[in-house]
């Protein structure tokens, strides 16, 4: 009895709080793992799209670590992947409906967006790496941190696409007429996806100039 | 380590579970979600007609306060229903499915359409909805006209998933605003429609500027769609339009 107290580390240990920071920068799934990349390129011309998605993301990401990490004794190796699926599309096609009940204007911006969730190598990669072999609250923890990393990513290329592209943000414009009338012109390119790959071809750049440690070595 | 009937029957409760899980929130939530979509319909129709201060909360209300007739018409033009009463959203009009009338159109059957007859600041508007094809799925939308039956009010657009930045932009002010004073008959009387245009309506002959607008660049698809569908749209409407011109 005594010996399992001792065990039982505070919810917030050291080494919890490295589930939920990692993924921000060493780990970060966009530009380290260079997974998502689809719906990155996919929702980031707009703000308020990136936004409601990386919400989303966080939300199907914690919970699926979760029930996974619950079930993890029980998962049959052989159709482990099929069970991630289901347990994913069940919490995509959930958040789906519940989006379109409560924020239905929300819904309708993101429409076949959601759905893709499913489709988002992250999710099902944490599933596969960290919740089939992980407590729930690590799990939990995991999913939350790795839906940020991403979401961040996502927020700031979309900033630059939705600031250069269109001349505002979140829906405000920001770039002032007499820019316009100057002869500014907003970057059509930046609307395009194309221009989101470059973005996180330089973000990506930005963060190993700072982060020494994630250059490879040969 | 795990036999071959634990697998089965592994995945048959698992998918069992997920099925019910689903069923009961898609259940639970039908009722809200049927309510959005009224009120979205309601709301881009009362926009189109340029409707000030439309909001999720009051649009059933202001529905009722400026639609006073909800006409289903058949496709020979005549009216086969007339509704004036209160409860507006009770009406055939509003409930029909514009998508399954088009569909039949399409398939030589008879069809129904409705037609949306808007009073407002003495003026009588006609609101026709609209339906077609975008790049990645349905577009939508309402054209309201002035009483005139050619000359365009205002109009809305929506869309399932255009390209956010791209083809999403067909619901901006700055695409849909282009329509207000555009004719969609020429002084002769021949229907025209109006016609998105890529390059922008500088490219066209002046005597047909007034029956066009700018495209999207880069929405080039979108754009197409918009075009079709206020053709094809405005086309079956076209018998009853011609009646009573």
């Amino acid at each position: 009895m005594s010996a399992e107290i001792k065990e039982r580390e505070p919810l917030f240990s050291a080494k919890n709080i490295k589930l939920l920071k990692n993924p921000l920068n060493f780990e970060n799934p966009i530009t380290v793992q260079v997974l998502g990349i689809c719906s990155a390129l996919a929702v980031t011309a707009k703000l308020e799209p990136a936004v409601v998605m990386s919400i989303s993301v966080v939300f199907v990401a914690a919970i699926s670590n979760v029930v996974i990490s619950l079930l993890r004794n029980g998962i049959p190796p052989r159709i482990r992947i099929i069970v991630q699926l289901v347990v994913i599309a069940s919490m995509v096609i959930l958040v789906d409906q519940v989006l379109k009940a409560f924020v239905y204007d929300v819904s309708k911006q993101l429409s076949v967006f959601v759905g893709l969730i499913i489709t988002n190598c992250i999710i099902m990669g944490r599933l596969e790496a960290f919740a089939m072999a992980n407590k729930p609250w690590p799990s939990f923890l995991d999913g939350i941190g790795n839906g940020l990393g991403y979401g961040a990513i996502l927020i700031i290329i979309a900033f630059f696409r939705e600031l250069l592209g269109s001349g505002t943000i979140y829906g405000y414009h920001v770039v002032p007429e007499s820019f316009f009338e100057l002869g500014y012109k907003n970057n059509g390119l930046m609307i395009l996806p194309p221009m989101a790959l470059i973005v996180v071809g330089v973000i990506i750049w930005v963060q190993r100039y700072y982060t020494r440690e994630l250059i490879e070595k040969n | 380590m795990y036999s071959n009937g634990y697998i089965f029957r592994y995945a048959a409760i698992m998918v069992i579970v997920a099925a019910a899980l689903l069923s009961t929130a898609a259940m639970l939530l039908k009722p809200f979600q049927e309510r959005n979509v009224a009120i979205d319909k309601m709301g881009g129709i009362l926009a189109s007609a340029d409707i000030p201060d439309i909001t999720a909360e009051n649009a059933i209300q202001l529905f009722n306060e400026y639609v006073k007739e909800e006409i289903v018409i058949n496709q020979d033009g005549d009216v086969v229903e007339s509704y004036t009463q209160s409860k507006k959203e009770d009406a055939k009009a509003f409930k029909l499915d514009l998508k399954a009338e088009l569909y039949k159109k399409t398939k030589g059957l008879p069809y129904e359409l409705p037609l949306y007859v808007i009073e407002k600041d003495n003026q009588t508007l006609y609101v026709v909805p609209l339906r077609g094809v975008g790049l990645w799925g349905p577009i939508w939308g309402n054209m309201a006209l002035s009483d005139d039956l050619n000359t365009i009010v205002g109009v809305t657009f929506d869309h399932k998933g255009e390209t956010p930045g791209l083809g999403a932009e067909i619901i901006m002010d700055f695409f849909t605003d282009q329509f207000v004073g555009k004719k969609i008959f020429d002084d002769n009387g021949a229907f025209k429609s109006i016609k998105v245009v890529k390059g922008g309506i500088g490219t066209l002959p002046d005597s047909e500027k007034i029956h066009g607008v700018d495209a999207i660049s880069g929405g080039t698809i979108t754009s197409n769609g918009v075009n079709d569908m206020l053709h094809d749209v405005l086309e079956s409407y076209l018998p009853y339009l011609k009646k009573h011109r």
